[in-house]
């Protein structure tokens, strides 16, 4: 691993972030949009819903969206002929990665930043933890997502496949992350399986920074968030070959 | 210099059926041209003498190392048949990353770029250039850091004559500055400005040896002429 072609990785794909106005509104503007909306559905309910669903969305949106645009971005790369360029030059399978997943932990910072300070500043988001590791449960999320989306851009042949592969590995961890029904309420099966999803976790370090200060437990959800990207991330560096069929 | 930049013994790559069945070759300095049929295997032998083709068997060896090996990745310029370039970066921002890849100056980018006569493109988005450009900013990444072999897999397909024959020059003035030059191309009348032919077909190398030996030792007048009866006098 070297560190200046990793960073050449993160500045490059920072770059084509920025060029791409649509994307980077994608990543920023709209996690903001969407909370604002459900702060609007829920604004006349009785017993205050915003404040229960609200946390689980913090944690969903680096996650959803990094995973998409994760996917598709490194399809891009092996389909055009540059990752097998790249890897033909002294790139280390590492370098690559990381580059992408400092490039995404960057862009997750800002936009756990945006939607914190919308969620709380303007549509009266309770927070009792700190702010500062609500963050950091953010860009672990993205990392995770951007990690998870690397693995499986793998195995599309095409940018249409790629995207199938967002109902198939993130919508079940959304339907069971506790969102809906409480994790220790749900059937003992879907409740296991919950269990061994990476976005329970993350959920679940969110609802503990809004409920309370103590960070115990919020360091080990977000241990075990942290676990699987790692775990993600050499998935998917089992997936980049320097020679192919 | 008759030392040879690259050596292929026995090279076997099988995709549903074998492309090239142990396959010998050896391949000197100078500008040495891959002429072939589409589909006849050049560009899986290129491949493989990069380094990033998955091989059934064979020994590929380039600068004495093996293919594929650490120590060339920084010595060899290679050029996909695709343009492997990002279409959403301007040509100067692909060339400087590529450049922080391969750990060399800033002031190859601008070179580079103008080798390709890219010059007064260099800050257009890839992705609105021609098809022509795109192919030369995809070159330009291959000359950075000035690399000991270039491998170029057709790269003056749809190019303008003019163009071809300034690119056919770039390529010999690197020659004469000491890289090897592998070009590969599917368009016979491209035979004549190589230094060094390699007649493919069929994943069989069927001649090598200069443009005017060739076409002497098949009594053609043409490189075209020569393969053809090169190719009927086998069959």
């Amino acid at each position: 691993m070297t560190p200046r072609i990793t960073l050449a990785v993160s500045g490059r794909v920072l770059t084509q972030i920025h060029r791409d106005h649509r994307t980077a509104a994608m990543l920023l503007v709209l996690p903001c949009l969407l909370i604002t909306l459900m702060w609007w559905m829920f604004k006349d309910s009785f017993g205050d819903p915003f404040n229960k669903f609200g946390p689980a969305l913090l944690a969903m949106f680096p996650f959803i969206v990094m995973f998409l645009v994760t996917s598709v971005t490194t399809l891009r790369e092996r389909s055009s002929g540059t990752l097998e360029r790249l890897l033909a030059m002294p790139m280390g399978k590492l370098d690559f990665l990381l580059g992408y997943a400092v490039a995404f932990g960057v862009v997750a910072a800002v936009q756990a930043l945006l939607a914190v300070t919308v969620s709380v500043g303007l549509l009266g988001l309770d927070i009792q933890g700190s702010v500062w590791l609500l963050g950091l449960v953010a860009v672990a999320d993205a990392v995770l997502g951007s990690a998870l989306g690397l693995f499986v851009s793998a195995f599309a042949q095409t940018e249409f496949q790629a995207v199938q592969f967002l109902p198939l590995i993130v919508f079940p961890q959304i339907l069971l992350c506790g969102l809906f029904v409480a994790r220790d309420t749900l059937p003992p099966v879907l409740e296991a399986v919950s269990n061994v999803l990476p976005l329970s976790y993350a959920v679940d370090a969110m609802t503990h920074l809004t409920r309370g200060t103590s960070t115990a437990e919020v360091w080990v959800d977000l241990l075990v968030v942290a676990a699987f990207a790692v775990g993600a991330l050499g998935l998917g560096a089992a997936t980049l070959r320097r020679r192919t069929p | 210099m008759v030392n040879n930049v690259i050596e292929v013994r026995g090279l076997t790559v099988i995709r549903d059926r074998p492309v090239l069945d142990g396959l010998d070759v050896t391949i000197g300095s100078g500008v040495t041209g891959l002429l072939g049929p589409s589909g006849c295997g050049k560009s899986t032998l290129l491949r493989s003498i990069v380094g990033v083709q998955q091989v059934a068997g064979g020994d590929v060896r380039v600068l004495g190392e093996p293919a594929g090996s650490a120590p060339l990745r920084r010595r060899i310029g290679y050029v996909t048949q695709e343009t492997s370039v990002y279409d959403d970066l301007t040509v100067t921002e692909n060339l400087r990353f590529f450049a922080r890849v391969l750990g060399c100056a800033d002031d190859e980018v601008a070179k580079a770029i103008e080798a390709v006569d890219l010059g007064s493109h260099a800050e257009a988005v890839v992705g609105r250039l021609s098809g022509g450009q795109r192919s030369r900013a995809s070159l330009a990444v291959a000359l950075l850091g000035s690399p000991d072999l270039l491998v170029l897999d057709e790269p003056t397909v749809g190019l303008d004559p003019v163009l071809r024959r300034d690119l056919w020059n770039l390529f010999h003035a690197l020659a004469d500055d000491g890289a090897a030059v592998l070009v590969s191309s599917h368009v016979m009348d491209e035979a004549e400005r190589c230094d060094q032919l390699l007649l493919m077909r069929d994943g069989q190398i069927l001649a090598q040896d200069t443009p005017a030996a060739i076409k002497q030792g098949a009594g053609a007048r043409d490189v075209e002429s020569a393969f053809l009866s090169i190719v009927e006098a086998a069959a």
